[in-house]
């Protein structure tokens, strides 16, 4: 072989290797569009701009978690306490934040403070996160209880105001999607840190024997993650305008399987933002897809609200069975 | 007393033990400025450990490290890259998730705000333009993507790149032994045309060719210590090896085995490698010793037997059972939660069968009678694993392994990290199990283990490029066939 075929070889190489990864990150877009399609083909009424405010309102809470949950699995964690806490502080929220918001800042402060001590503990005394994050979930669902015994409270009027707000053209939900993904891309994907706080994924003793800090980096990311925890639980009491404790205990999972459709990875500081936050629409819209389905054969026509987590589960299966069947054609 | 003008680095009494081994032992190295020093050394010579004592990744027991005069008791990671020291590991160390652009930014901090990106990709380009010529590494490409030879090629770039303050010294740890034979030329040219800028190299390398041809200054070490350094005109091949080696034993004429006449014996493991390398050949009785550096296919080997023991392979042909003595105890040896008789019995769990349940006498009884031919010292057998000491640890999974009806033993370096009185008491069991016609294949990187083998296959790079005999079985000869360069293998 001369050494321009050695050459062409060794670049085609490379391409492949590229368009696997392109073709991996246009998935979540892909299985948007599809669902989106769906709907249209079923309801074309519900792909407007009152449909889409009415379909997508809880997707931002859960796409909110899902960016928490993306910040601790991007250091190697998980984080199985995301719902538990998303759930106290929109009991938090319902309950202080109207009349006492000084008090209520105070213990949303508090929460950032525990998961930053959380990190700690976890790196330093090397104790596995799904046990460290396990135990805080009961300690976020006690909380909870503790403030908001019984459903109630009332949602603080800026964040009604917020969620309810209809700007012109675009609903608001699309545009709080497109904000959230896009800062937090700046922030993780596209900022000097954020290579840092990645690398800690990729090759912890890598970025270590550069000079820099793996607790400072984890505890940052834990932090990030509270912050985004906090900012879950305030837009899902604007949207449902009142809290109760085991209002968000699904948000665990639905952000696990929202990060991982969007393309992150439990291991290896693999993630995705943008992908994470079409994961947790795509999740949304499916179960509420599910309503518009006409099904000759099924009693009504319809498909069974039972159905619709059963939905959520079989697009997480279609969509990872694409992610690697693309892996192994690409081989 | 202050370093003479173009010192770049100046080590004195540096010591650095991991618990009773003597991983460096008052090592005194002056590494001029501007200048390449070869450093060569066996398996467990302490190269390694100077490395990351330098890299500030290890704390030195004791000892004084003097960077441009500046004296300092210890280094840690953010002093070395403040001061300068860069090092290339052998094992990669960039991360596979970043691009190699944004791998660059990690070794830089001052790499920041907007455009760092085009910042740190231009750096990292124009290094690897000047060091490979020709390459076709684009600085936007996730690292995950490259061969690993490319990403040899960038973590050494990277380690070159200059963003703030000086660059002082780089020490690159068998660089070339991902490198083609053009991009290791290339790379090697490079360093003597950058210690000409007055940067320091230190170059680690089994390939003594490299060495011989590219250092100005050459540093052997052996045993944690520094056995000769001088510019590079005082050393030839020959000469290297011997003072890897240390010359002959004294002892060896007297410790000399009756050579056994084994050739007759039934062959217990045969393998044949596909084309190359030597063929393998282990007769019942025998003890085969697997020697070369370390990594070098030997695991790999001794997993292949263990595995055509239970599926036949067209390559390799096992008579009768095999049971394995693992080296890395932790990781894969002990169960860390059971008691010292269950971790002995469980490798013969179908002999100790009543029925369909196990039998906790014939457990108990197999436990403790191979506990005493192994001398292991517990206050009873039932304790967890965990209390015994290391060697202690090593005996119980000899004995699982001996206990078993199985005619070959495979061994994994088994005796890292374990007292030379251990030792012994093995060395003798092994030799009487042999005589009982076992036969031991027996991965070892300590050249005295190598004396209790009957023969000696010295691999490398996945092969077989020596088989010794005998008298023949020396440190010279085995270290002579290990460290063969690239063109000559």
């Amino acid at each position: 072989m001369t050494t321009q075929a050695v050459h062409s070889g060794r670049a085609q190489n490379l391409a492949s290797s590229s368009r696997q990864r392109l073709l991996r990150g246009a998935l979540p877009a892909v299985s948007l569009v599809i669902v989106l399609a769906a709907i249209w083909y079923f309801n074309p009424r519900a792909i407007s701009y009152f449909g889409l405010n009415l379909m997508l309102n809880l997707a931002i809470p859960v796409a909110l978690a899902t960016i928490a949950q993306m910040c601790v699995m991007a250091t190697n964690e998980l984080d199985l306490s995301i719902g538990a806490f998303v759930g106290f502080v929109a009991c938090v929220t319902a309950t202080y934040m109207p009349q006492e918001p000084l008090l209520a800042v105070l213990m949303l402060g508090g929460g950032v403070l525990v998961y930053m001590l959380a990190a700690v503990v976890i790196h330093l005394r090397n104790v596995p996160s799904i046990v460290v994050t396990l135990g805080l979930s009961f300690f976020w669902a006690g909380l909870a209880v503790l403030i908001r015994p019984i459903p109630g409270g009332a949602a603080p009027g800026f964040l009604r105001d917020l969620m309810s707000f209809q700007p012109p053209l675009i609903p608001m939900p699309v545009l709080l999607a497109v904000l959230i993904a896009g800062t937090v891309h700046l922030i993780l994907m596209r900022s000097s840190y954020g290579a840092v706080l990645r690398g800690v994924g990729g090759n912890a003793r890598a970025v270590h024997r550069a000079g820099w800090s793996i607790l400072k980096a984890k505890v940052a990311m834990f932090a990030l993650a509270s912050v985004f925890g906090i900012l879950a639980g305030m837009t899902l009491v604007g949207v449902s305008s009142s809290a109760d404790a085991n209002m968000a205990t699904g948000y665990t999972l639905l952000s696990i399987a929202g990060a991982v459709i969007g393309g992150a990875e439990f291991v290896g500081g693999r993630i995705s933002p943008i992908g994470a936050v079409i994961g947790a629409l795509v999740l949304q819209l499916a179960s509420s897809a599910l309503n518009f389905f006409q099904v000759p054969f099924l009693p009504g026509g319809r498909i069974p609200q039972e159905w619709q987590v059963g939905a959520q589960g079989m697009f997480l299966i279609l969509i990872l069975a694409a992610r690697v069947l693309i892996s192994k054609a690409e081989k | 007393m202050t370093a003479p003008t173009g010192t770049a680095i100046e080590l004195s009494g540096v010591s650095r033990s991991f618990g009773a081994v003597r991983a460096l032992s008052d090592v005194n190295l002056l590494i001029a400025e501007g200048q390449c020093l070869g450093l060569v050394g066996h398996n467990g010579a302490g190269k390694s450990t100077l490395m990351h004592v330098l890299a500030g990744t290890l704390r030195p027991d004791q000892g004084r490290i003097a960077v441009g005069g500046e004296q300092h008791d210890r280094i840690s990671v953010h002093l070395a890259q403040k001061l300068g020291l860069r090092c290339v590991f052998q094992e990669l160390s960039l991360c596979p998730n970043l691009t190699v652009a944004e791998n660059t930014r990690i070794l830089h901090p001052s790499i920041k705000g907007l455009g760092w990106r085009q910042k740190a990709g231009k750096l990292i380009s124009a290094m690897l333009d000047r060091i490979f010529p020709g390459h076709d590494i684009a600085s936007d490409t996730v690292v995950s993507d490259l061969s690993i030879g490319r990403r040899q090629m960038v973590e050494i770039a990277r380690a070159f790149t200059v963003s703030e303050g000086v660059l002082r010294l780089v020490i690159l740890d068998e660089p070339t032994s991902s490198l083609d034979a053009t991009t290791a030329r290339q790379l090697l040219e490079f360093v003597r045309e950058e210690v000409r800028t007055g940067v320091s190299c230190i170059l680690i390398s089994h390939m003594l060719g490299e060495i011989l041809d590219y250092s100005d200054q050459i540093s052997v070490m052996k045993n944690g210590q520094l056995v000769a350094f001088g510019p590079v005109a005082q050393f030839t091949r020959e000469r290297l090896v011997d003072l890897m080696s240390g010359g002959e034993h004294p002892d060896r004429a007297a410790r000399e085995r009756s050579i056994r006449s084994l050739a007759d014996a039934p062959v217990a493991v045969r393998a044949q490698e596909g084309g190359q390398g030597l063929p393998f050949v282990a007769r019942k009785g025998e003890v085969i010793g697997l020697a070369g550096l370390s990594g070098h296919g030997q695991t790999e080997f001794l997993v292949r037997v263990f595995e055509a023991a239970r599926a036949r392979r067209a390559d390799v042909t096992v008579a009768g059972d095999v049971s394995f003595v693992a080296g890395d105890r932790q990781a894969d040896g002990i169960f860390p939660l059971w008691s010292i008789a269950n971790n002995v019995a469980v490798g013969s769990l179908p002999a100790l069968r009543n029925g369909l349940l196990l039998s906790g006498s014939k457990e108990r009884e197999l436990s403790s009678r191979w506990g005493r031919i192994m001398g292991i010292k517990a206050p009873s057998l039932d304790d967890e694993i965990l209390s015994l000491s290391g060697g202690n640890q090593q005996k119980a999974l000899f004995a699982r392994a001996l206990s078993t009806s199985s005619a070959v033993v495979l061994m994994d370096d088994p005796m890292r990290g374990v007292d030379i009185g251990t030792k012994l008491e093995v060395y003798d069991i092994i030799a009487e199990q042999a005589a009982g016609g076992r036969t031991f294949l027996w991965y070892t990187t300590e050249f005295e283990e190598l004396e209790y083998c009957d023969r000696v296959y010295v691999f490398q790079n996945g092969r077989i490029v020596g088989e010794l005999q005998g008298q023949d079985i020396t440190e010279a000869g085995v270290i002579g066939s290990s460290f063969k360069d690239k063109d000559a293998a």
